[in-house]
């Protein structure tokens, strides 16, 4: 096996050493092409346009919550090529643990959209996955996902699978006990598990330098024995490779790996009260604007004659016409019935349980 | 004396502690300069410094460890766990080392550890934000249970659990943080730790409840009181240890109880009331105990909230049903 990254050397790097991985500078030029992904011309469309998608569900979703039409919602715009170029290197058969944020990962990865924004308004509909979705619902807890993706990986490594198991957290994941115990669990099974901390600055208002004394997060790879990178996150084609590389890698048998994500969120930590200008600089938000992940993909893409203006507003128009279709479906979903959830909270249901069951069947029908 | 919203008066218990006591520590996720994700620690750390009120790493067990760390070095932490949800992974700290520490040295070392956090439903929050887990601390030993039902008892109460020596779960209704106000003193004051509140007195039957359902019985309460019904209505406030006392006597006024909390029927503290009523007074009763609570699911995807969640009809209907036994 021939890869662009010795990640075997990566395992014993000196913290000091580890810089940035970058394919695509914010001009849009190719910085290395060394890195280049091997993706053809309509790939490399196909990725820009799930960018895009995952831009325009930011800001539909952001409208849908100020109306009430959605629940809970992260945004994600700035995270795209963090979110969706590691997604995009991944095949549908590998196990996705998602964290709350990572809802775009999941869509791309098969759940349907209208299932999404099920989740988002809080219907049990939104959980319930596709048989061949290999998946778990966004995590709540912070951290969980990392110690059950050990877990996944090892299942998949005991029945031979030549999958891997693919999972995220935020810059403040790595300070949960889980984030080790997962990392070192991973590496001490050596399974097929990959490991992306989505680096975006702060955990709400706490920025990454109270986090940690440590100066990048891909060095907590080293204690665990596994290789940890750093990939400039704002670079589509730099993630699209470190992460398809990590991937080859670690399904051939060699073991987990690391991967730390340099992204920014553009907008707020979630809709549900969190105010950035509390504790973020617009100057320091401007600054992270500038490296758009859009911009400078599109602006490659252009000037290959790739992508046109036209295009974009086609696509767009397509993408608006989708998400109003999910939300309609979404709207349509039947009531939820507490009985229904008793029955639900075991397989095999308790004869206890039934004064309960007949109760709300009772209040159901009123 | 000023109106103020339960957030209000915990912001300023906070902060007259603070200043009180240079040993008073305010730590956890996004405490500091964000003033916590509810502004209850709104202002604290601008006002008296990041030596004494400062953010923590995104970690739980950690923060549990630190309060415990702290203590043992003389001072007073008020640790916050951000939504009680998450306290599963901080349980070790505070039910297997926070709680035992005292009685662990003989008595010899103090806890003086107040762990504040936001529960409670019905605001549509996502999964683990809103779940009842009060039980769960209720049950272990050593901890000192408590949980305000209105701005007044949040204020005396907390400032009565920091001063306390004890180690102590504070639990705020996020419900209650600001749907009204009330008269609250300026200046510092405490509401002690061992003492349930009669908030309405009544002949014919005793509500015993605590946090937000306090409110849904006391509307129920009104409803009844329209078909010439008298509810007593007994806030626990305290949920661990329980103020028997208190129970006791307006089980003997009203010979009849029902119970309520928004915990699910097999969590929350009704049952341990329960059982301390069938046990000290039982021959007080003239009906069954009668019991209100949320069905035994895990806490319910929240567009289902309000079917899920125990309200004021469901307490009428259970009271009508004890009192016509
Ligand atoms: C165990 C746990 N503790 C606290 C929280 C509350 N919380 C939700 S998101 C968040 C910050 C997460 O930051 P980070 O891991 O950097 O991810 P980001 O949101 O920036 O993507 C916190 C403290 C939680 N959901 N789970």
């Amino acid at each position: 096996m021939t890869l662009k990254i010795d990640f075997e050397a990566l395992k014993t790097l000196s913290p000091a050493e580890i810089k940035p991985i970058q394919v695509l500078d914010e001009q849009g030029k190719v910085v290395a092409p060394e890195l280049f992904p091997d993706l053809s011309d309509e790939r490399l469309v196909e990725l820009f346009k799930k960018m895009l998608w995952s831009r325009i569900l930011d800001e539909r979703s952001t409208k849908l919550n100020r109306q009430g039409r959605l629940g809970f919602f992260a945004p994600t715009a700035g995270e795209e090529a963090s979110q969706i170029a590691s997604e995009f290197a991944m095949q549908k058969e590998d196990f996705l643990l998602p964290a709350y944020r990572d809802v775009p990962q999941l869509v791309m990865h098969g759940l349907p959209l209208e299932k999404a924004f099920l989740w988002s308004r809080g219907h049990v509909l939104g959980n319930q996955y596709p048989d061949d979705l290999v998946a778990l619902p966004p995590q709540i807890i912070i951290g969980a996902q990392y110690v059950q993706a050990a877990g996944v990986a090892l299942g998949l490594k005991k029945k031979g699978s030549p999958n891997v198991a693919y999972t995220y957290t935020g810059d403040g994941g790595t300070s949960q006990g889980d984030f080790y115990e997962g990392i070192n669990f991973a590496g001490a099974f050596q399974v097929p598990a990959i490991f992306v901390v989505q680096n975006n600055g702060y955990a709400i208002s706490v920025p990454r330098t109270v986090q940690t004394a440590a100066k990048t997060l891909a060095q907590k790879g080293i204690a665990a024995g596994i290789p940890g990178l750093q990939v400039d996150g704002m670079d589509a084609l730099a993630v699209y490779t470190v992460m398809s590389e990590a991937r080859k890698y670690s399904a051939a048998g060699n073991g987990p790996v690391l991967i730390e994500t340099l992204t920014y969120r553009f907008g707020p930590h979630t809709l549900s009260g969190d105010d950035p200008h509390r504790y973020r600089t617009a100057n320091e938000e401007n600054e992270w604007l500038q490296k758009d992940p859009l911009i400078r993909f599109r602006t490659y893409l252009d000037a290959k004659g790739l992508w046109s203006k036209e295009q974009e507003e086609d696509f767009t128009a397509q993408v608006n016409e989708e998400i109003t279709e999910a939300m309609k479906k979404a709207e349509q979903a039947p009531k939820q019935k507490i009985s229904e959830y008793l029955k639900n909270v075991f397989v095999e249901t308790p004869q206890a349980l039934e004064e309960q069951i007949a109760k709300f069947v009772a209040k159901e029908e009123e | 004396m000023a109106k103020t919203t339960m957030i209000k008066a915990i912001n300023q218990a906070l902060e007259e502690e603070l200043k009180r006591d240079k040993n008073v520590l305010v730590f956890g996720e996004d405490v500091g300069q964000n003033g916590g994700v509810f502004r209850a620690t709104d202002g604290l750390q601008a006002k008296v410094g990041k030596e004494q009120v400062f953010d923590t790493p995104l970690a739980e067990s950690g923060i549990g460890g630190l309060a415990l760390g702290l203590a043992l070095t003389g001072f007073r932490p008020i640790p916050e766990i951000q939504f009680f949800g998450f306290v599963f992974e901080v349980m070790d700290e505070i039910a297997a080392q926070i709680s035992r520490t005292h009685f662990r040295l003989g008595g010899t070392r103090k806890m003086p550890v107040t762990i504040r956090a936001p529960f409670g439903g019905g605001v549509h929050t996502p999964e683990l934000h809103s779940d009842s887990l009060e039980g769960l601390v209720a049950q272990t030993p050593g901890l000192k249970v408590v949980i305000p039902s209105d701005p007044y008892d949040a204020k005396g109460l907390l400032i009565a659990a920091i001063r306390s020596d004890d180690p102590i779960v504070f639990l705020e209704h996020m419900k209650l943080y600001r749907s009204f106000k009330q008269e609250v003193p300026a200046e510092a004051y405490t509401v002690p730790l061992d003492k349930a509140a009669v908030k309405r007195e009544g002949h014919d039957v005793t509500l015993i409840t605590y946090g937000y359902m306090v409110h849904e019985s006391l509307r129920a309460a009104d409803e009844l009181a329209k078909e010439g019904i008298e509810a007593e209505v007994v806030d626990l406030r305290t949920i661990s240890p329980l103020d028997e006392e208190t129970i006791l006597a307006s089980v003997k006024r009203t010979h009849r109880v029902v119970l309520v909390q928004e915990a699910q029927r097999q969590a929350g503290v009704n049952g341990q009331v329960a059982a301390l009523i069938a046990e000290k007074g039982i021959l007080e009763l003239e009906a069954p105990i009668g019991r209100v609570d949320a069905p035994d699911t895990p806490y319910p995807f929240s567009e289902a909230e309000e079917s899920w969640l125990p309200n004021k009809n469901d307490i009428v209907t259970k009271v009508k049903e004890i009192v016509n036994f």
